[in-house]
């Protein structure tokens, strides 16, 4: 965003911005002149703005002006102010005691345990030879092809309750457990069946972004720290291939807490119910939905949308915050 | 050109040039990792053929023994019963997923080139409006945006299968960064000899990016072929549906449900095979674009 930012700084060139520093309507005629100087960018961005605007922006301004209403989706939105709010995290227990905890249960296994297993991942196989390297990729990419709808039917006759579920099948031979265990519909074990597929389909586009950075990190730098004495590959991970891939380790965890965040079908597509048994695989998102679409309160799920939002970019302020470049690097 | 360089730089890295004790050691764990990653997705592939006998019988077998295409009869079976024929579902998935396609990588291209290139008013700000959504996932807001599309009429039209797709933001980004990798002087260059800027977009801009455009449309693919999300909400008669949306009405419920699991089987090797077959063959260019998709 910085860069963006020091963008537009340049975008005015030193001449113009001199002569309109004496009267503000000279500026703002200035203003309109380079504007209508650059009428052909703005037609060229216009299709996709026009899409970014009615699909993206105004449903998300929507959504915080709803979020502060009443709206049953039948009669017109009534204002109520911070209500919807306050039930939120005051008096919604579905919320609080499921949809909240299991979030951040979810959310923290999966992203950054998810994260830094596609950074080992990618480092583990640029070290090897390009023939190989691309095939070992490929290997791990492919699951995040099945990420939603292939997902429920590759996994549940792996997980289904009965002696023929493949994990049932395999641990009962090996006589690690007596009884077939209900993996997807017992609310004990759903979480971590949750958390295991999603892991698995995680090396999405954000393991490819990081593997191209490592790949990308100049050589003659290994050289060189090797020269001044560096020894072990960890001290060459840490001093070297972080820093100078930044960049895409932000990219990488952007795209971590996004897939993470939006996941939230897989519970009821594993446990085939919804809401999942005694709600131990209710997220947010599903809190969403029920509200949404379920009980139709339309301004409530606007209010749990908004606090998801906000969410959302409070962990990635974070991840700004640890991979973000200070100044033009 | 820098694009070019770091291209062939991919190439040709061979870090340590000879496979040391430390890269068989690495081979033989990542095979073995593959092998697991890999495990359900031949699975599907086996389950899709296997006979009725085999798919519950005890122990589990795990690869089929005698192929059959009997899943295959199920699934067509399934549709000649109901109103709506699989074929036109088929038909406006990948219709739509076409479409898709084209629009968002043309779309996007023509957003990022002045993004990236002319510094006009606002160009800050709208990049920056982008990487922020970048961060957000619209399921999140799926109500207001089904509030949007019945606002300005286009529930149960292509339109409405089409346009919310078009709005990603990801595909914008990655194609500024790599815009930003061609030199100012190669446009300049054909601005002088007289070239508009729709040809400078058109014969400079595009080709360059060719590896960027095919990450855009694989992205654009694979979320298009794989959306329920429009199917569900937007569209009100069944023939206007997609077929991954028809797939998720035969897996439902499947966990307590022993019935149709070939037939949902077959449909979901259905839905998977083109999404790798794309991958695979534009892979290559997907790492390339990779490489200048850090956010700075």
């Amino acid at each position: 965003m910085r860069e963006s930012r020091s963008e537009l700084g340049r975008s005015v060139s030193p001449p113009e911005a001199a002569s309109v520093s004496v009267r503000s309507p000279g500026r703002f005629r200035t203003l309109l002149n380079e504007v209508w100087s650059y009428r052909l960018s703005y037609l060229f961005i216009a299709p996709f703005m026009l899409c970014f605007v009615a699909f993206i922006v105004v449903p998300v301004l929507a959504a915080v002006a709803l979020s502060f209403t009443y709206f049953n989706a039948i009669e017109s939105p009534r204002f109520i102010g911070w209500q919807n709010f306050q039930y939120l995290i005051s008096q919604d227990l579905l919320f609080l005691k499921h949809a909240l905890p299991n979030t951040f249960k979810f959310a923290i296994i999966v992203g950054p345990g998810g994260y830094i297993a596609a950074f080992l991942l990618a480092w583990l196989i640029s070290q090897l030879p390009a023939v190989t390297r691309k095939w070992f990729a490929l290997a791990m990419y492919t699951p995040s092809l099945t990420i939603g709808i292939a997902m429920s039917i590759v996994w549940l006759p792996m997980l289904t309750g009965d002696r023929i579920g493949y994990l049932n099948s395999v641990l009962l031979r090996l006589g690690w457990i007596d009884t077939p265990q209900l993996w997807v519909t017992d609310p004990s074990y759903l979480m971590n069946a949750m958390i295991g597929v999603t892991l698995w389909s995680s090396m999405g586009v954000g393991f490819l972004a990081m593997l191209a950075g490592i790949l990308n990190v100049n050589k003659d730098y290994y050289e060189a720290a090797r020269i001044d004495g560096m020894k072990s590959r960890l001290q060459e991970i840490w001093y070297i291939t972080i820093p100078s891939m930044k960049p895409q380790m932000l990219f990488g965890a952007v795209m971590a807490i996004v897939t993470t965040f939006k996941t939230g079908a897989i519970g009821v597509e594993l446990s085939g119910v919804n809401p999942t048994p005694a709600y131990s695989g209710h997220l947010i998102i599903n809190h969403i939905d029920d509200f949404g679409f379920i009980r139709f309160e339309m301004g409530y799920a606007a209010a749990i949308s908004v606090f998801l939002l906000l969410l959302m970019y409070a962990s990635n302020k974070l991840s700004w915050g640890l991979f973000g470049s200070k100044g033009d690097e | 050109m820098n694009a070019l360089r770091s291209l062939l730089k991919l190439r040709r890295r061979p870090r340590l040039s000879a496979m040391d004790g430390f890269q068989k050691l690495l081979t033989l764990l990542l095979i073995v990792l593959s092998v697991f990653m890999l495990l359900p997705i031949v699975y599907i592939f086996n389950h899709a053929f296997k006979p009725y006998h085999e798919l519950f019988l005890y122990p589990p077998t795990f690869f089929v023994q005698e192929p059959s295409l009997q899943n295959v009869n199920e699934l067509l079976a399934v549709t000649a019963r109901s109103t709506v024929p699989m074929i036109r579902y088929l038909f406006n998935s990948v219709f739509v997923s076409a479409l898709a396609v084209l629009l968002v990588t043309g779309v996007s291209a023509l957003c990022a080139f002045p993004l990236s290139k002319h510094r006009f008013p606002g160009a800050g700000f709208v990049f920056a409006a982008i990487l922020l959504t970048l961060m957000f996932a619209p399921e999140v807001v799926q109500i207001p945006r089904y509030l949007v599309v019945s606002e300005i009429g286009i529930m149960n039209t292509y339109f409405a299968h089409l346009l919310p797709l078009m709005a990603m933001p990801i595909g914008v980004f990655l194609l500024k960064q790599f815009v930003d990798q061609i030199p100012d002087s190669l446009l300049e260059a054909a601005r002088i000899d007289g070239a508009s800027e729709f040809v400078v977009f058109l014969r400079i801009v595009v080709p360059v990016c060719m590896p960027a455009i095919a990450t855009v449309a694989i992205l654009a693919f694979q979320n298009s072929w794989g959306n329920i999300e429009t199917s569900a909400l937007f569209m009100l008669d069944d023939e206007m549906k997609s077929f991954a949306f028809f797939l998720s009405t035969l897996t439902n419920n499947l966990a307590n449900n022993v019935a149709m699991q070939g037939a949902a089987a077959v449909a979901s090797l259905i839905m998977f095979v083109p999404n790798l077959i794309v991958f695979v063959i534009l892979q290559s260019k997907v790492i390339a674009t990779m490489a200048h998709s850090g956010i700075k």
